[in-house]
């Protein structure tokens, strides 16, 4: 191109670039500030739901939670900020089974990965939405979440409620094997192993 | 074509004037007066920046989705005035190895010339304190020499970041300032005076950006962004680059001194302003059409200082616009931007206003019925 035309030409572009950016700034201008008043607005505050403060167990109106204390969730953990411990219980029919004894979180060295939650196999514990977390004594960050006289939900009513959920993400195929399989999950019988590991020592 | 002007302070003005020369001698009414516009001015001064800084703010935040300050009284409209505060009674720190005098020196020559500037401005009707017939070239020259402060700063600070920044300030200055002045020069050669009041007076029913068209368009433009690169400030901003140079050539001031480089920051934004709506924008007079008197009165109504202030201050958020707009450009796009596009466009444009006005091509030789003086 002749190099006039081009010089010219290109103040011309540069105008409509910046034309460009000044219309960018403009609309910003008039959009809606992002501010929040913290302390003034607690009522009103809305807290994104991806926001992870404390990491919590739900519990239904019978005291009931989902965890197997499978203690997946404390191998997980990169900073060893859980520790779950369980104990042997003989049922009815005599087979022995896990029950978990204390799910125990320290809000201190948590870093909010989120891995817990993940690969959590029974969907028991979650992180809420409560920020306000600041204390005056280190002892009350550790906390347990598993609520005194709390049992683990029967495995006919974990189905109903937590099966639906779960196929909503998974492929809707096989859900009996895949039942099946938690049943006899290896690393149940490597947390077990773990666990009792740790009881010796 | 006497219009009803009750807002206006030039009667105030007069009436202290012929109070003054009636009780005193003329040596002494002179001397008073001078003292009374010399507080008037640095009154205005502390005020205009004040306020600048607080709208600064605000409309920054806003730019940004944020709400700026609103603690200090409704809105926050008194934080700069507590930042006026805290910084007066900062600690002045000393520093070793500087070059005392002129260390000590810098800042005043920049506030000092933004002073001598502000003091050219018309802000309304009758309310001028430095009318030389040369206006122009006088306010051109006075905001010149701030850069010396801002050199000498630099220079003195023994300090490499604020050396940088000075000769980043001193290159941008010296060449935008041959923009700057070839963009007023322009308007002088539309307006065919160089009397600031004048000017004003020659735009009473078409501003010189109209008048003059697409020539005074793109002096009027040119005028802007050298105007902001003068300033430090917009895209302009690089001898202060804070992740280069930490601040560029006020690094080592502290206080009182760092203080007047920012007020006179300020205030060079408010002066570039001024200036343009002064020589472009019509100044202090209010928009008037000929033939429509009753029109004209009820802009009258407004007093000029309101115009004046109005127009001005569209101007400088326009500057804000545009500095939260564009990134920070890099020095040797800076000096190109000035030496190979705004001066080669500028000469050009001075040669044809010439042409133009030669040849009566301005609105008011076209339609003398509308425009004409
Ligand atoms: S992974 Fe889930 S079920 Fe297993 S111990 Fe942790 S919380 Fe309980
Ligand atoms: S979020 Fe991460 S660090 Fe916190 S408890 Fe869970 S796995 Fe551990």
């Amino acid at each position: 191109m002749n190099p006039f035309i081009k010089y010219i030409s290109g103040i011309f572009t540069a105008l409509k670039a910046l034309i460009g950016g000044l219309r960018v700034t403009w609309r910003e201008l008039w959009r809606k500030k992002v501010t929040m008043q913290y302390p003034e607005n607690r009522e009103t505050l809305v807290i994104s739901d991806r926001w992870r403060s404390e990491l919590h167990m739900p519990h239904d109106e019978n005291n009931e939670h989902a965890c197997t204390a499978c203690g997946i969730c404390m191998n997980n953990c990169p900073n060893g900020t859980i520790k779950v411990t369980s104990n042997m219980e003989e049922t009815e029919d005599g087979k022995k089974k896990r029950v978990l004894d204390k799910y125990v979180w320290d809000y201190g060295t948590c870093t909010f990965c989120n891995l817990c939650v993940i690969t959590c196999p029974s969907d028991a514990i979650q992180f809420n939405n409560d920020f306000e977390g600041a204390m005056y004594d280190r002892s009350k960050l550790i906390r347990q979440l598993n609520k005194p006289g709390s049992k683990l939900r029967e495995k006919e009513k974990v189905e109903k409620p937590a099966a639906p959920a779960k196929e909503a993400a998974k492929p809707t195929e096989a859900p009996a094997k895949k039942e099946e399989k938690k049943e006899i999950a290896p690393e149940a019988k490597k947390a077990d192993e773990k666990s009792s590991d740790k009881e010796n020592k | 074509m006497n219009y009803n002007q009750p807002l206006e302070l030039t009667g105030l003005v007069s009436n202290l004037h012929e109070f003054f020369r009636d009780n005193l001698s003329p040596f002494w009414a002179t001397l008073v007066e001078g003292a009374l516009v010399l507080l008037a001015l640095l009154t205005l001064y502390a005020v205009i920046a004040l306020a600048l800084i607080y709208i600064e703010r605000k409309i920054t935040a806003f730019f940004q989705s944020r709400l700026g300050p609103n603690r200090l009284g409704k809105y926050g409209v008194i934080q700069s005035i507590a930042d006026m505060i805290k910084i007066l009674i900062k600690e002045i720190i000393h520093i070793k190895e500087v070059d005392k005098f002129l260390f000590y020196a810098a800042p005043f020559f920049v506030i000092v010339s933004s002073m001598l500037t502000f003091g050219a401005i018309p802000f309304g009707q009758g309310l001028q304190a430095v009318d030389f017939n040369i206006g122009i070239v006088y306010v051109l020259a006075t905001s010149s020499i701030g850069i010396i402060g801002v050199l000498l700063a630099g220079w003195s600070s023994n300090n490499k970041y604020s050396m940088l920044g000075a000769m980043r300030s001193g290159a941008q200055f010296i060449s935008y300032e041959l923009s700057a002045g070839f963009a007023l020069m322009t308007v002088v050669v539309l307006s065919g005076t160089m009397q600031l009041s004048e000017i004003v007076e020659s735009q009473r029913y078409a501003w010189n950006i109209f008048n003059g068209h697409i020539l005074a368009l793109i002096a009027f433009i040119i005028y802007l962004i050298s105007g902001h690169a003068e300033t430090n400030r917009g895209p302009f901003d690089l001898p202060e680059a804070e992740g280069e140079l930490t601040a560029g050539y006020h690094t080592e001031y502290s206080g009182l001194q760092f203080g007047f480089f920012y007020l006179a920051e300020y205030l060079n934004m408010f002066i570039i302003a001024s200036i343009a709506t002064t020589v472009f924008l019509g100044g202090w007079m209010p928009i008037q059409i000929k033939g429509w008197d009753a029109f004209n009165q009820i802009m009258w109504y407004i007093p000029s200082y309101v115009w004046f202030f109005g127009k001005a201050g569209f101007l400088v958020f326009l500057s804000l616009w545009v500095r939260w707009t564009f990134p920070r450009m890099r020095i040797d796009l800076l000096l190109n931007l000035e030496w190979k596009y705004l001066l080669p466009i500028n000469l050009i444009n001075i040669i044809v206003m010439v042409v133009m006005v030669l040849m009566g091509w301005t609105l008011s030789d076209w339609f003398p019925a509308l425009f004409g003086n």
